[in-house]
């Protein structure tokens, strides 16, 4: 056994001992025809709990790995595991939030949040109680009958959010939910999203472009370097979140984090 | 319309036309134009009389079961092409031929095999609206928007339930547009039918009044087909304007 073997082998060990993941992404590679490469060879572990930001410029392949994830693209290589099973495609375990909403125009907001247990089979009473403890959540009660398009872009997410936490899956995936809507709709969701996580514990693979929003929310950030997509680097930002939302942006920590992403990211830039 | 400031409803037009309908006709200028109030009354004799009573109800049944084949049949086919591409590859050709061909050239091959019977009169109809509603049909499945599908997928929709509970509803104002425009060659087709094997209903009615020179009561029955195929066409535009607020945000 060579010696880098010997140490992999061993950081195996210590993070199987110490964290616990929760969906683990091994060797995925994903090519397009003829021979564009959109991901190569990614390995990652996605712990239990946490919310892990993939972060990168466009062309980087965060999305396509996010749906690789989700079940919704098909790798050309390698394995992804969610709570130790390997995936075949979409599972309940897994809810997404898409970045252009996906509502169902058709549907009022009510039926948009409870269509992921609509299509389990949940009669109309119980799967409409569990939406509006929902709604109620990301603070939309009073909004059941409307239409989206009646809905501003923040409160279309909001729905989108609801749907995904109606479900009840353990993982979160977050394709760039934030990216429609305005910069203060956008902060505000942003901490929403974060006090609303401390009370449902769930674990949220997040895809971002935005270095203020990835560092502002996550607890481990994996830099993505393009064409072909590549895990780059690994970092844990270890903010103090006690503080007001204000007090996180000016915090050293979050500046210096901010600061040492944009220096790693311009360099893919030249 | 204005005209000196005061507003002029658009049925005013209309009215303009029927004067001088009428002045054509008192004056016998062309002979085909009857007096228009002439062809008034005699659209309230055809009413009374119980020739056109059965001729109607025929018609009726015969545009009705076409119209049904066509838009279960033209809807499935839709479906097909615009979710399966070898589907679409093996059919699209014909389709598009049948879409835009003279159809009423067909109609005597269609006598030859099902007879001079209301049966021929149906096909006729569903082979003049079925194509248009298939094409809108496919045009529609074609256009629903990738992140709908893939929500559905994530949701954990079957095949079945992407299909009626996701692509059906997004893809309904195209179906409707193109149900609209069916119903509209339909009315052409079952005319056009009828007056080709001519020994039935509003064709036997048609044949007669051409040929021996009935203008009014030809005008008269043309003006009940026109009534028709503009109320269909009104209802159903009716129908489109309901799913209209989400056609243009899907």
């Amino acid at each position: 056994m060579s010696v880098d073997a010997q140490i992999t082998d061993d950081m195996a060990t210590i993070r199987g001992a110490g964290v616990d993941s929760i969906v683990e992404v091994r060797g995925v590679s994903k090519f397009y025809e003829p021979d564009t490469q959109a991901l190569l060879n990614i390995n990652l572990e996605f712990p239990r709990g946490e919310m892990t930001t993939l972060l990168g410029p466009s062309g980087c392949g965060k999305t396509t790995l996010l749906k690789i994830i989700a079940g919704l693209l098909e790798q050309t290589e390698g394995e992804v595991f969610v709570n130790g099973m390997r995936i075949k495609g979409p599972g309940p375990e897994r809810a997404f939030v898409f970045q252009d909403f996906a509502l169902m125009p058709w549907a009022n907001v009510i039926r948009n949040v409870s269509f992921g247990l609509e299509l389990r089979g949940m009669p109309k009473k119980e799967r409409y109680d569990i939406a509006r403890r929902y709604i109620a959540k990301v603070n939309l009660t009073g909004f059941e009958e409307k239409f989206p398009h009646e809905l501003s872009g923040g409160m279309r997410q909001r729905v989108g959010l609801a749907r995904a936490l109606c479900v009840d899956a353990d993982v979160l995936l977050m394709d760039e939910p934030f990216s429609a809507v305005d910069e203060q709709t956008r902060r505000q969701f942003q901490e929403d999203l974060l006090s609303l996580l401390q009370i449902e514990e769930k674990s949220v693979i997040f895809v971002t472009h935005s270095i203020e929003e990835a560092v502002y929310v996550s607890d481990q950030i994996v830099l993505l370097s393009p064409r072909p997509g590549r895990v780059n680097k690994m970092i844990r930002p270890e903010i103090d979140r006690r503080g007001s939302a204000d007090e996180i942006r000016r915090d050293k920590r979050y500046l210096d984090t901010v600061e040492e992403i944009w220096h790693e990211l311009r360099d893919y830039l030249e | 319309m204005e005209v000196l400031g005061y507003r002029i409803p658009a049925i005013f037009s209309l009215l303009i036309w029927c004067v001088v309908w009428e002045f054509i006709g008192r004056y016998e200028l062309v002979f085909i134009f009857p007096p228009f109030t002439g062809v008034l009354a005699e659209f309230w004799n055809l009413m009374g009389e119980s020739a056109f009573h059965r001729a109607a109800i025929n018609t009726l049944k015969a545009f009705s079961y076409g119209m049904f084949y066509a838009i279960i049949g033209g809807i499935a086919l839709g479906f097909l092409m615009g979710r399966v591409e070898a589907a679409n590859r093996l059919l699209g050709m014909w389709v598009n031929i049948f879409a835009s061909a003279p159809l009423s050239s067909l109609v005597p091959v269609i006598m030859l095999l099902f007879g001079l019977d209301q049966t021929t009169i149906i096909i006729t109809v569903v082979l003049f609206a079925i194509w248009i509603i298939t094409l809108d049909t496919m045009a529609g499945v074609r256009h629903v928007s990738q992140s709908l599908v893939e929500m559905g997928q994530s949701f954990g929709a079957s095949r079945w339930q992407l299909l009626y509970k996701i692509i059906f509803w997004a893809a309904l104002p195209e179906i409707l547009a193109g149900i609209r425009m069916g119903f509209i060659r339909a009315v052409k087709g079952v005319v056009i039918g009828q007056l080709l094997v001519s020994i039935i209903d509003f064709g036997r009615m048609f044949a007669t009044y051409s040929r021996n020179l009935y203008m009014e009561e030809f005008w008269a029955l043309t003006l009940v087909l026109f009534i028709f195929a503009l109320s269909i066409s009104f209802l159903i535009g009716e129908l489109e304007k309901r799913v209209e607020y989400y056609a243009a945000q899907r």
